[in-house]
């Protein structure tokens, strides 16, 4: 029994094999295009980074949210076709990106929101970072209701009536007061201290992840669902729902210095770039693309837009916003 | 023999039922106290909190990066490692992967590749093996992610590779020393409980951001499957095979090298078959410290909420590793079959057919190494003229975004619905009756079970763990997450019954159901989280559910396993006596299969355990979002890896309580068999 399943196997192996070879040696015959070959597709695509001239090579950081995936998209395209650098995009998330400058592996990082703690150790501390500034960007953090809401109950906007809206946000999860859901856990929010300094009879629950929290905003938009969550901009999924702010009592400098006692809005933030001070210091023209690197909240939106929405890659995403707006990209490349 | 057997089950049996109102008094009694002292002494911390164990690990990783470029152990150490482990995974892309020696594609192109695997697949495994590598890979290359599936594979391989180096003398050693064993065990349950999360952001400190540390993350979670499995092969060999040896005069190295290696060599292939997988599974984490591959694909996807291409890359992944599942099983087998009934003549007869194969492959790789058709995978061919499209993967991203889209519309209120029955009468009394009693109520109940479950020996255990996670300054997450950790562990026995026992009886069944299974094993949650906070909301239902998806195959296919392994002439004399179906499989087929479901059980939890990061990501909260909030701001560092400390003991708690009711499960149905 077992000696006629081999042969049985083995006849069928051979008639396989010479299949296969001759499906080979077709393919052969047919003189396809040769690996290295001028017209090959890869070829060309790897040209860029063989001529590194004096740039080298410059390594940004990639974190994981889209607006940011633009930032980088437009940059390093700019880098690589006008500077001849060989970008390196790194995917890696906040805290792994500033460890980064202390092991030489990131030379930027293009939108960083807030991370007091990070640039006290690497900036003021171990002294492998620098400030490089604003990138324009004007980052805003709050509490947000779908649309529908905000048509529905217009004064929900106002914080002082939130209390009187807490039964629509009882959720499973809030134990019987109104649901705040909070969501990315990558930045500290004020928000337990918030609803318990302002009085409200809310919960803060945690979505933890800013996948769980745009995907909140979507479905309770289509299902016409009560939802009161953390949210900020710029950010691609506004563009698809536009949420509403509601109104906290307004920021004034210093308001938020006693954490625990925090009872108004966030503060507007200027998002910034950071580099490490190696980079700073190497004279790569990419260093001063990174410091004269600025632009608003609806040119990345509309970046974010070709990326996540259009399904653009990165590159043709970036070429299309270049070609639109050369002045922008010039006054980036102006030395010093 | 049989006397001892007896009296195990005289004192068996009668224990069992009083043991049963052992459990009923104890929880009584904790539920009256609960009424009278709620909320007393529940140790809670607020979610933006920490304590001073928390701060003072803090301080120590910010130290750990602050000198890791002076400090000795890091220039001779963990640099020497990151510099192999990167040399290791870099050769293998410049082989598969990636543009190497001056060339824009890699060495070898996807038709040698595809050669290669379905060589060494007939080889090792069998012909049917070969067929399936070959479909499979060619499906990849149809998804259009050849690319990135290489990168996958070569860090899979790098990985594996050092796993099995370093595992295998491991767990034959562990099988030979008992102590050795019992020092390991610890170490073991330390590396595949404790979440990745946890020491992810400290490891590119030691071993940089990039492909070395993802191969350092996936190598810790998966050498321990080949360890254990190899320690328990090298065990379960007879004793009397190894007197034999030994009374023929062998050393003791010859006797290990002669008779325990060949004769666990089965065995140790199918811990090989578990390193893989596992470290598959490792696929989505490793692409956060910028490793390359399909984990990429995924989380880019996701921050645009692209299930679809998420769901394409995740199948990919799932293709991969059901290949290299049948692969090593097939492995296994021939291993078994080989030494028993090769013949001379089929070892003729093969030589020839092997040699061919190999002309064969050559013939691929060189091939592949010089024509561009068969080096770099095309998404279209041109026949006299016709433009014949190979891609399947747009197909498959579409397919999936609507099925998505129409779930997310359609099944909302219902599911909306099957959360909040649950919640309401499952997760919020459970989680409130153990986080809002006091701390030594909720602490005594518990050793109390586990003594009456598992015996002194657990309870102790138990004792230990708690007092452990007190210190950890965790107490009100970690009942918490022990809630939802039991409760998603009903679950997945209540799924592992009845589907295992419909797989056991019924062969169609199980080959319809087992690929389904593996598939939700190995598709990365990342995947279908996002369809799952559409259809459950951002809720620790959403948490418990994922957990159930991924825990509940492994208690399914042991319980097959088990009811297949009740003997069919039991059965038969059953069905002869006049017993329904029913009564078979509740008086005969269950019941002979106690220690199987003990086992599951276990298995269930340890599977759950692993899940409570993901579920943190939905809404799980408790240790699970302490994790991921101490990945994600530094200041929550140490909190954070306290935390992972908290799931590793409540993970030791659990598995040495069930392992111990398994033992004793054991022994009292061997008084029935």
């Amino acid at each position: 029994m077992a000696r006629w399943t081999t042969r049985l196997t083995a006849h069928r192996s051979a008639g396989r094999l010479t299949a296969a070879v001759l499906g080979m040696a077709m393919l052969a015959g047919c003189g396809g295009a040769k690996v290295g070959g001028t017209t090959s597709d890869a070829g060309v695509k790897t040209s860029g980074a063989a001529k590194t001239s004096a740039c080298g090579t410059f390594n940004i950081a990639d974190n994981p949210w889209v607006g940011y995936e633009a930032d980088v998209a437009v940059v390093g395209y700019v880098a690589r076709t006008k500077l001849n650098c060989k970008v390196v995009v790194k995917h890696i998330t906040e805290q792994v990106s500033w460890q980064g400058f202390s092991t030489g592996q990131v030379d930027a990082i293009l939108e960083n929101w807030g991370h007091d703690d990070l640039k006290k150790q690497y900036i003021d501390d171990t002294k492998v970072a620098q400030d490089l500034g604003s990138n324009g960007l004007k980052g805003v953090i709050g509490w947000f209701v779908p649309p529908w809401m905000a048509t529905k109950y217009p004064d929900i906007t106002d914080w002082k009536n939130l209390n009187k809206y807490a039964d629509l946000f009882k959720t499973s999860e809030s134990g019987g007061k109104g649901q705040l859901l909070d969501g990315d856990p990558s930045y500290v929010t004020n928000d337990a201290a918030l609803v318990k300094n302002l009085g409200l009879n809310y919960k803060v629950v945690q979505g933890g992840s800013e996948t769980a929290l745009i995907q909140s905003f979507r479905s309770a938009q289509q299902n016409k669902t009560p939802l009161l969550a953390y949210f900020y901009s710029p950010q691609w999924f506004l563009n698809e729902v536009q949420l509403v702010k509601v109104n906290l009592p307004a920021y004034t400098a210093g308001c938020d210095a006693n954490a625990a006692k925090v009872a108004c809005d966030y503060p507007a933030y200027d998002l910034n770039k950071i580099a490490s001070v190696k980079f700073a210091n190497s004279g790569s023209p990419a260093y001063s693309l990174v410091k004269n690197f600025t632009w608003t909240n609806e040119d990345q939106n509309v970046v974010a837009k070709y990326l996540a929405v259009d399904k653009l890659s990165d590159d043709a995403a970036a070429q299309k916003w270049v070609d639109a707006h050369p002045d922008k990209v010039n006054a980036w490349l102006k030395s010093g | 023999m049989t006397a001892a057997t007896a009296l195990a089950g005289a004192r068996g049996l009668p224990s069992r039922l009083s043991r049963r109102s052992l459990v009923a008094i104890v929880l009584v009694a904790w539920i009256a106290l609960f009424t009278a002292l709620r909320g007393h002494n529940t140790l809670s911390l607020a979610a933006s909190d920490v304590t001073g164990l928390h701060t003072r690990l803090n301080d120590l990783n910010t130290s750990v990066g602050a000198d890791r470029n002076s400090n000795p152990l890091f220039l001779y150490f963990f640099n020497e490692i990151q510099v192999g482990a990167t040399h290791l995974v870099t050769f293998f892309q410049s082989l598969i992967s990636q543009p190497s020696s001056g060339r824009p594609l890699p060495l070898i192109g996807w038709l040698g590749v595809v050669a290669i695997l379905a060589f060494l697949s007939w080889i090792f495994g069998s012909p049917k093996a070969a067929l399936l590598a070959l479909a499979g890979f060619l499906f990849i290359g149809f998804q259009g992610l050849w690319q990135p599936a290489m990168d996958t594979l070569a860090l899979t391989i790098a990985a594996v590779l050092v796993s099995l180096l370093i595992g295998i003398p491991l767990g034959v050693w562990a099988g030979v020393s008992r102590r050795f064993n019992a020092i390991l065990t610890p170490f073991l349950d330390f590396m595949q409980i404790m979440p990745t999360f946890v020491y992810l952001a400290p490891l590119t400190l030691l071993f940089l951001i990039g492909p070395a540390t993802g191969v350092i993350a996936t190598l810790i979670y998966a050498m321990p499957p080949v360890i254990r499995i190899t320690a328990h092969g090298i065990r379960s060999v007879p004793k009397e095979t190894l007197e034999a040896a030994e009374s023929l005069g062998s050393t003791r190295t010859q006797a290990l090298l002669k008779v325990m290696l060949p004769m666990a060599r089965r065995t140790i292939v199918i811990g090989i078959n578990q390193t893989i997988m596992a470290a598959l599974a490792m696929v989505t984490i490793a692409a956060l410290v910028a490793a390359p591959g399909l984990g990429q694909t995924v989380v880019q996807a996701l921050e645009s909420q692209d299930v679809g291409t998420a769901f394409n890359a995740g199948l990919a992944i799932v293709v991969i590793a059901i290949v290299l599942d049948r692969v090593t099983t097939a492995a296994s087998v021939r291993v078994e079959s080989a030494h028993r009934e090769v013949s001379r003549r089929e070892a003729r007869l093969r030589r020839p057919l092997i040699a061919a194969g190999a002309a064969v492959t050559a013939a691929a790789i060189y091939l592949s190494y010089t024509y561009q058709l068969a080096a770099s995978f095309p998404d279209h061919l041109n026949l006299s003229g016709h433009r014949i499209s190979l891609d399947l993967g747009s197909q498959i991203v579409r397919a999936t975004t609507a099925a998505s889209n129409w779930a997310q519309r359609n099944l909302h209120s219902t599911t909306d619905g099957i959360k909040n029955v649950v919640t309401y009468h499952g997760i919020n009394p459970l989680q409130t009756l153990l986080d809002s009693s006091p701390w030594w109520l909720t602490f005594a109940a518990i050793v109390s079970l586990a003594l009456i479950i598992g015996g002194l020996r657990a309870a102790i255990t138990a004792c230990i763990c708690l007092g452990l996670i007190i210190a950890t300054g965790l107490w009100q997450d970690s009942m918490d997450t022990l809630a939802a950790t039991l409760l998603a562990t009903v679950l997945v026995m209540i799924l592992g019954i009845v589907i295992g026992v419909w797989m056991g009886r019924s062969n169609r069944a199980d080959q319809l159901i087992r690929p389904l299974l593996d598939a939700a094993q190995v598709m990365p949650a990342f995947v279908y989280l996002v369809p799952f906070v559409a259809l459950f909301a951002a809720s620790r239902f959403t948490g418990v559910i994922a957990a159930v998806v991924y825990a509940a195959p492994v208690a399914i296919k042991i319980v097959a396993d088990g009811i297949r392994g009740v003997s069919e002439t039991t059965v038969e004399a059953a069905r002869a006596a006049g017993s329904s179906t029913w009564q078979i499989i509740t008086k005969v087929q269950l019941p002979m299969s106690v220690r199987t479901l003990a086992l599951a059980t276990n298995q269930g939890i340890i599977y759950v355990l692993a899940m409570v990061v993901v579920a943190g990501l939905v809404g799980g909260g408790a240790l699970g979002f302490d994790v991921v909030a101490g990945f994600a701001q530094s200041s929550l560092f140490g909190k954070g890896l306290a935390a992972g400390g908290a799931i590793v003991l409540l993970g030791i708690l659990l598995d040495r309580t069930t392992q111990a009711a398994a033992r004793r499960a054991d022994a009292s149905a061997h008084t029935f068999g």
